[in-house]
């Protein structure tokens, strides 16, 4: 059973009288477990399929199957609630909450699923120790480097234990070392059977996927397995 | 505790925790003296006719008012009548004042002609020199010359309002005396009976009724007008202090009192037109304090439009990653509570620790009355959950608008 599932997806902006179509009719499976790539030169429709697929965004039509959830039934709570219980988004640009610290910032999802003081912070706490931050739980996003930002967005994302995790660009405003670290986190939570579409158009980080799904004109031109073995899980 | 308060109240606490101090306490300021604005406004308003209402009784009736009957000239059975309240418990002091009117007049010894003599009608009260004292404090107001003594004879004290110097008021209707000072002659008439007498001070007070009268000592005051039984005009009678003027006034009402006089509280005793503009008062305080809760409206609500609107990014992150509309809203709603919150404590403190405690030591001099403050602690209270809610309605609009945009739109920064 497919995680994710697209039929004919159709984006289209306006712009006044002027309409682009981004997104011309794509189709798109991806499967339990697995780590996608979705690669494409800049303006190709990469994050805007993206941002579609994780219901960051409307469709203008088509069909979006999240674990056997119809996208088109639920109304913007239940798809926040969705967002919140299902899927975990780490952005180019950190998106963290700059007055709260990197423990705050991960205690956010997890307070608001519903877990008791002490068990929010034990997973939040645990979550950061996981990327590597144990130390810079009380820091602010102001007091660290760009690879802890993103590192602190990581443990975000994977605290309330998603089922799908979804990155645009994590590694374009990092430097080599720190996206070697983040990089070498997505191939550890891969492992452990997180499912991952990743938005790169970094070459080398999409060799770390085991398919690669390249975009053009709002088109995928290309759907490749890479010769990564593929993770088994249960 | 519902998650979306816990978690709202988390993310507003970490919020204003870590905002500049000078925004936040920039905003509480305004708060503050919209608090103010609201409370002292009208409390100035509404206490500077409390001012004239508390001297007209302080000076003037004090708790309780015992007058003539309508149609009687004086209080009958008056020695009875004193004696029954100095049988009270809760008296502390009585004054009995006769009361009487005439002519007062001036310049009769220099004047060539009867109408070239400066004329004016008075109101003439025989009191106690000393019971007076006790009662009311009356020589405060003796702005020159000095109080009468029970042993003067022949000295009377007049109302600054009798006299042109102190009253220049060009009125065929009111009539006063010029070049009348301490130490002069002036001509008493009251009826048939006329007698020189010196004044021997002015009365002054911002309370009129003390301003228009000539006073007397009361035994001699007794013998110009001929009254050999006692019987005074009006009686003021001061109660120790937790006495219940109503239910004085009932029980002495209940002795009898009430056959031959009638019998008021101090309040029953308030001129009806000093009630009318405190009313007046009270409505126009309470106007200019809604433009100021609106004034406040608009700029809470402008402040968290302003917030909401630079953080529009994290608000977007925020539904993004899962956190309610509904909890991001009331993160907003609690800011504006903390805000108002904070505004109306310190304003609470500057009214009830500095403003009404220095105002009451040192009241406002307006021309009719010593203004105080009046800020009940109920109406203060009702007027702090009107600002609060008045702030949270204007913190909760803007947060709404903004929260209602699209997620994505806000994360990427699009319109």
């Amino acid at each position: 059973m497919a995680i994710i599932e697209v039929k004919n997806l159709i984006k289209t902006f306006k712009d006044g009288d002027k309409e682009t179509r981004v997104l011309k009719g794509l189709n798109f499976l991806a499967e339990h477990g697995e780590w996608i790539a979705i690669m494409g030169r800049s303006g190709a429709g990469k994050s805007t399929f993206m941002y579609q697929m994780s219901l960051l965004d409307e469709p203008t039509s088509g069909e979006i199957f999240i674990d056997s959830h119809d996208a088109h039934n639920m109304t913007p709570d239940d798809k926040t609630n969705f967002r919140l219980n299902q899927l975990g988004y780490v952005f180019q640009d950190y998106a963290l909450i700059p007055d709260l610290t990197a423990l705050e910032n991960v205690l956010v999802p997890i307070m608001m699923q519903g877990e008791d003081k002490v068990s929010a912070h034990t997973k939040a706490k645990s979550a950061l120790e996981r990327v590597g931050l144990g130390h810079r739980l009380n820091n602010l996003p102001s007091q660290l480097s760009g690879g802890e930002q993103q590192r602190t967005s990581i443990a975000r994302a994977l605290a309330h234990d998603p089922k799908i995790l979804f990155a645009d660009e994590p590694t374009a405003n990092l430097d080599n070392e720190s996206s070697k670290t983040v990089m070498k986190l997505f191939e550890e939570v891969h492992k452990q059977g997180q499912t991952i579409v990743m938005v790169t158009h970094e070459e080398e980080y999409s060799r770390l996927a085991e398919r690669v799904v390249t975009l053009d004109d709002g088109q995928i031109i290309k759907d490749e397995k890479t010769h990564k073995t593929p993770h088994k899980h249960s | 505790m519902p998650q979306f308060i816990r978690l709202g109240f988390f993310l507003a606490w970490r919020q204003v925790r870590r905002a500049s101090p000078w925004t936040t306490g920039l905003i509480i300021f305004v708060m503050t003296l919209t608090f103010l604005n609201l409370v002292v406004v009208s409390g100035i308003l509404v206490g500077l006719i409390e001012g004239a209402v508390e001297a007209n009784k302080e000076y003037y009736t004090s708790d309780i008012l015992i007058s003539k009957l309508p149609k009687k000239t004086f209080i009958e059975q008056s020695p009875r009548i004193i004696s029954i309240i100095n049988s009270f418990p809760e008296t502390e002091a009585v004054s009995a004042r006769y009361l009487g009117s005439g002519s007062i007049e001036a310049n009769y010894r220099t004047a060539a002609k009867e109408e070239e003599i400066d004329k004016a009608g008075g109101s003439f009260v025989g009191i106690n020199p000393e019971s007076e004292e006790s009662l009311t404090g009356v020589s405060r107001f003796v702005i020159d010359g000095e109080y009468l003594k029970p042993t003067d004879y022949d000295q009377v004290l007049i109302g600054a309002y009798l006299l042109k110097e102190y009253f220049p008021v060009e009125s065929s209707a009111i009539q006063t005396l010029s070049n009348v000072h301490v130490g002069d002659k002036v001509r008493i008439t009251i009826g048939e009976i006329m007698r020189e007498m010196t004044v021997k001070g002015i009365v002054k007070s911002k309370v009129d009724e003390l301003s228009y009268r000539v006073y007397f000592v009361d035994s001699q005051f007794r013998s110009l007008i001929g009254r050999n039984d006692y019987n005074v005009g009006e009686i003021s009678v001061k109660l120790k202090p937790g006495s219940d003027p109503r239910a004085y006034k009932e029980a002495l009402n209940r002795s009898g009192v009430s056959e031959y006089a009638r019998v008021q509280t101090f309040e029953d005793a308030q001129p009806k037109f000093l009630q009318d503009i405190k009313n007046t008062f009270a409505l126009l305080g309470n106007m200019i304090s809604s433009i100021g809760l609106v004034v406040a409206s608009i700029t809470i609500f402008i402040v968290i439009f302003i917030n909401a609107i630079t953080r529009r990014k994290f608000i977007g992150i925020l539904k993004g990653i899962g956190v309610s509309g509904r909890t991001i809203e009331v993160s907003y709603v609690f800011q504006s509570f903390f805000y108002a919150a904070c505004g109306s404590i310190i304003g609470l403190v500057i009214l009830y620790g500095f403003l009404k405690p220095f105002i009451s030591a040192h009241p406002i001099n307006f021309p009719f009355s010593d203004g105080i403050l009046v800020a009940p602690l109920l109406s203060t209270m009702i007027k702090v959950l009107i600002l609060v809610i008045t702030t949270i309605i204007a913190g909760y609009i803007p947060a709404r608008m903004i929260v209602r945009r699209n997620t994505l739109d806000s994360i990427l920064g699009r319109n």
